[in-house]
C-alpha cells in the first residue's frame, strides 16, 4: 500500500468520529437556532429569526457571564502571577518539580467535589460562623456572586499559574543580573524586564482561563444556588426542563460567537502588545 | 514571597482537606467533627446506587481510554506525513473539539443524536424482518462513550504528536534502509518510542471521562455515571457520605495522574535506544 494509501486509511476512523461526534451536532445546533419550538417541546423546522430576537429574555445570565468570567480570570491572574514568579524565580530548583506539580494536580481531579468542598467553608457553619466570634455577624456568603467568584478562582489557579510559569522559567536569568548590576532597583527590574517577558505566559494563561469560564455550569449551580447563574446554567434550563431546543439553540450559538470575538479581539490585542503565542500544553 | 506561596498552597489544599476529614466524621452532622469512624466508607461501599454508578462510569471510562487512545494514535501518526488542506481541515477540527465549551458539546450531541435516531427508528423498524423486536437506538452507554472519545481523542493527538514530533527522523530512517517493512519499523522503532505518551494519553483519557460531569449528564441517557449521582446528591444536602465517596474519587483521580506524569516524564528523558 503506499504511504499515502495508509495514512489515509490511519486517519478514517478519527476523521468520521469528528464529522459525527463534533461536525454534524455543531451544525444541527447552528439550524435548530432558526427553527421554532414545538408544541410538546422540541423542535419544529423553520426559518426565523425569532429566538434570537428573543435573547434578551436570558439578559442576566449573559450579563453575569460577561462580569463574573473576565473578574474571575483577572482574580486567578492577580493571585497566579506571584506564585508563578516565585516557583520559576525564587525557588530552589530541587524543590520546584515537585511544587510545580502541586499545583497542576488539583486541575486534573474532579471539579464537582473540589467546588462541592467549599459549600462547607462559605456555609453557615464555616467561616461565617468563625466571623460572627470576631464580632461580623449575619455574613452571607453561600449562593453569593463572591462565592462564585471563589469557586472559579479556586477551580481555575492552576490552569493559570503553569503557563505564566512555563514563560517566566525560560526568561534569561542574566538579563536580570544585568539589570541589576545596571543600578536597576529590583521593582524596577521587575516592571521593566520581567513582566514584559512574560506577557505571552500570562495571556495564554488568561485566555485558557477566560474560554472555560464562558462555559462553566457546575460552578454557579453548587455555589451559586440558582441565584448567580451563568449561560451554561441557562442552556441546561432549556434543554432539560422547558424543552426548548430552537431558543437554546439560539441561546449556546450565541454563547460560542462572543466567546469567538472576545477571544479575537484578544488575541489582536495580545498581539499589538508584542507578545507571541506560545504553544503551551497543560501536561 | 515564601509566605505567600504556602498560602496560595493552603488555599488549593485546604478544600479537599477537609473532604477528606470529614468522610472519617463519626456524626451524621456534615459540620461538626464528632468522633473519627470509616463508616461513611462502609456506607457508601454497600450502597447499591453508588456501585452501579462508579461501575458505570469505570466501564464508560474504559472503553473511552481504549477506544480515544486507538484512534487519536492512528490520526496523530497519518497526520505526520500529511500536508496541505486535510492537515489544515484536521487541526481545525481538533483546535474546535478543545475550544468549544463542554456544555455545548453535551447539547449540541443531545439534539442531533435525539434527532438521528427518531429518523432511524422507524427505518430500523421497516427494514427489520416480521415477527423479530427492531432494535430501538437510544441515548445511553454508547453515545457517552462516543462523545467522551471525541474530546479526549482530540487530546491523545496533541500528546502523541508532540511526542513524534521530538523523535529522531534518522532512526525510522534508519531502520528503512537496514531493509525493514514499514510495519516492521513501526512496532519495533516507533511504537517503543511513544508508548509512554500513549499511555499517558490513555490515563488522562480515563481520568476525563470518569470525572465528567457535564457531556454526561446530557448524553448518558438513563445511564447514571458517579459525577451524576454526586450532582444530585449535593442537590438534596451535604452527607458525610458523599465525602466518602469524594475522598476515594480523589484518591484515585490522583494515583492515575501520578502514573501519567511519571510516565510522560520517564519517556522524555529516556534516550533515543
Amino acid at each position: 500500500m503506499t504511504q499515502k494509501g495508509r495514512n489515509a486509511l490511519l486517519l478514517t476512523p478519527a476523521g468520521l468520529w469528528l464529522l459525527v461526534m463534533l461536525v454534524l451536532p455543531l451544525l444541527v445546533v447552528f439550524v435548530f437556532s432558526f427553527g421554532e419550538r414545538g408544541a410538546a417541546g422540541g423542535y419544529v423546522p423553520a426559518f426565523t429569526l425569532e429566538q434570537y430576537a428573543n435573547l434578551p429574555a436570558r439578559w442576566t445570565a449573559f450579563k453575569n457571564t460577561l462580569i463574573l468570567a473576565p473578574l474571575g480570570t483577572i482574580a486567578a491572574l492577580v493571585i497566579a502571577y506571584p506564585l508563578a514568579y516565585f516557583l520559576a524565580v525564587r525557588c530552589a530548583p530541587r524543590w520546584r518539580t515537585s511544587l510545580l506539580i502541586l499545583v497542576i494536580v488539583p486541575f486534573w481531579t474532579s471539579i464537582l467535589i473540589r467546588s462541592y468542598a467549599w459549600i462547607f467553608i462559605l456555609g453557615g457553619r464555616g467561616l461565617p460562623a468563625l466571623l460572627e466570634t470576631v464580632g461580623l455577624d449575619d455574613v452571607r456568603l453561600i449562593n453569593t456572586p463572591f462565592a462564585v467568584l471563589v469557586g472559579i478562582v479556586y477551580g481555575y489557579l492552576p490552569l493559570m499559574v503553569f503557563p505564566i510559569f512555563v514563560s517566566l522559567d525560560k526568561l534569561d536569568k542574566r538579563l536580570l543580573e544585568a539589570s541589576a548590576d545596571l543600578g536597576s532597583t529590583p521593582w524596577r527590574t521587575f516592571l521593566q524586564v520581567t513582566l514584559p517577558l512574560s506577557i505571552p505566559g500570562v495571556a495564554t494563561g488568561c485566555m485558557l482561563v477566560f474560554i472555560l469560564l464562558m462555559g462553566e455550569f457546575l460552578i454557579p449551580s453548587i455555589l451559586g444556588g440558582g441565584k448567580v447563574f451563568f449561560v451554561g446554567n441557562a442552556l441546561v434550563d432549556l434543554f432539560l426542563q422547558s424543552r426548548n431546543w430552537a431558543y437554546g439553540s439560539a441561546v449556546a450559538m450565541t454563547l460560542v460567537a462572543v466567546m469567538l470575538v472576545t477571544v479575537s479581539v484578544y488575541m489582536k490585542f495580545i498581539s499589538r502588545l508584542g507578545g507571541q503565542r506560545d504553544d503551551i500544553s497543560l501536561m | 514571597m515564601r509566605l505567600y506561596a504556602l498560602c496560595v498552597y493552603l488555599f488549593l489544599y485546604i478544600p479537599i482537606g477537609i473532604i477528606a476529614l470529614f468522610s472519617f466524621n463519626a456524626g451524621r452532622h456534615a459540620s461538626q467533627f464528632t468522633g473519627f469512624s470509616t463508616k461513611w466508607y462502609g456506607k457508601a461501599l454497600n450502597n447499591p446506587f453508588v456501585m452501579d454508578a462508579l461501575e458505570t462510569s469505570l466501564i464508560a471510562a474504559f472503553l473511552t481510554a481504549c477506544l480515544a487512545s486507538a484512534l487519536g494514535t492512528m490520526a496523530a501518526i497519518a497526520l505526520q506525513g500529511v500536508r496541505g488542506w486535510l492537515r489544515t481541515l484536521f487541526d481545525a477540527l481538533i483546535y474546535i473539539a478543545i475550544m468549544i465549551p463542554g456544555i455545548v458539546i453535551g447539547i449540541a450531541t443531545l439534539i442531533a443524536l435525539v434527532t438521528v435516531f427518531g429518523w432511524l427508528n422507524p427505518l430500523l423498524a421497516a427494514l427489520w424482518p416480521d415477527g423479530a423486536t427492531p432494535p430501538q437506538l437510544s441515548m445511553g452507554m454508547p453515545t457517552l462513550v462516543a462523545a467522551h472519545t471525541m474530546f479526549t481523542m482530540s487530546l491523545v493527538i496533541i500528546i502523541v504528536r508532540a511526542r513524534l514530533a521530538g523523535m529522531d527522523r534518522a532512526l525510522v530512517e534508519a531502520s528503512a534502509d537496514l531493509f525493514a517493512t514499514p510495519w516492521g519499523t513501526f512496532r519495533q522503532v516507533t511504537l517503543p518510542l511513544i508508548a509512554p505518551a500513549i499511555l499517558a494519553g490513555f490515563l488522562l483519557s480515563f481520568t476525563f471521562s470518569f470525572d465528567d460531569f457535564i457531556i454526561a449528564f446530557f448524553v448518558a441517557g438513563s445511564e447514571t455515571t458517579l459525577p451524576i449521582y454526586i450532582f444530585s446528591s449535593i442537590r438534596r444536602g451535604v452527607t458525610p457520605e458523599i465525602n466518602a465517596i469524594g475522598t476515594m474519587v480523589m484518591a484515585a483521580s490522583l494515583l492515575l495522574l501520578v502514573m501519567a506524569q511519571l510516565l510522560l516524564r520517564r519517556g522524555a528523558s529516556k534516550p533515543p535506544a
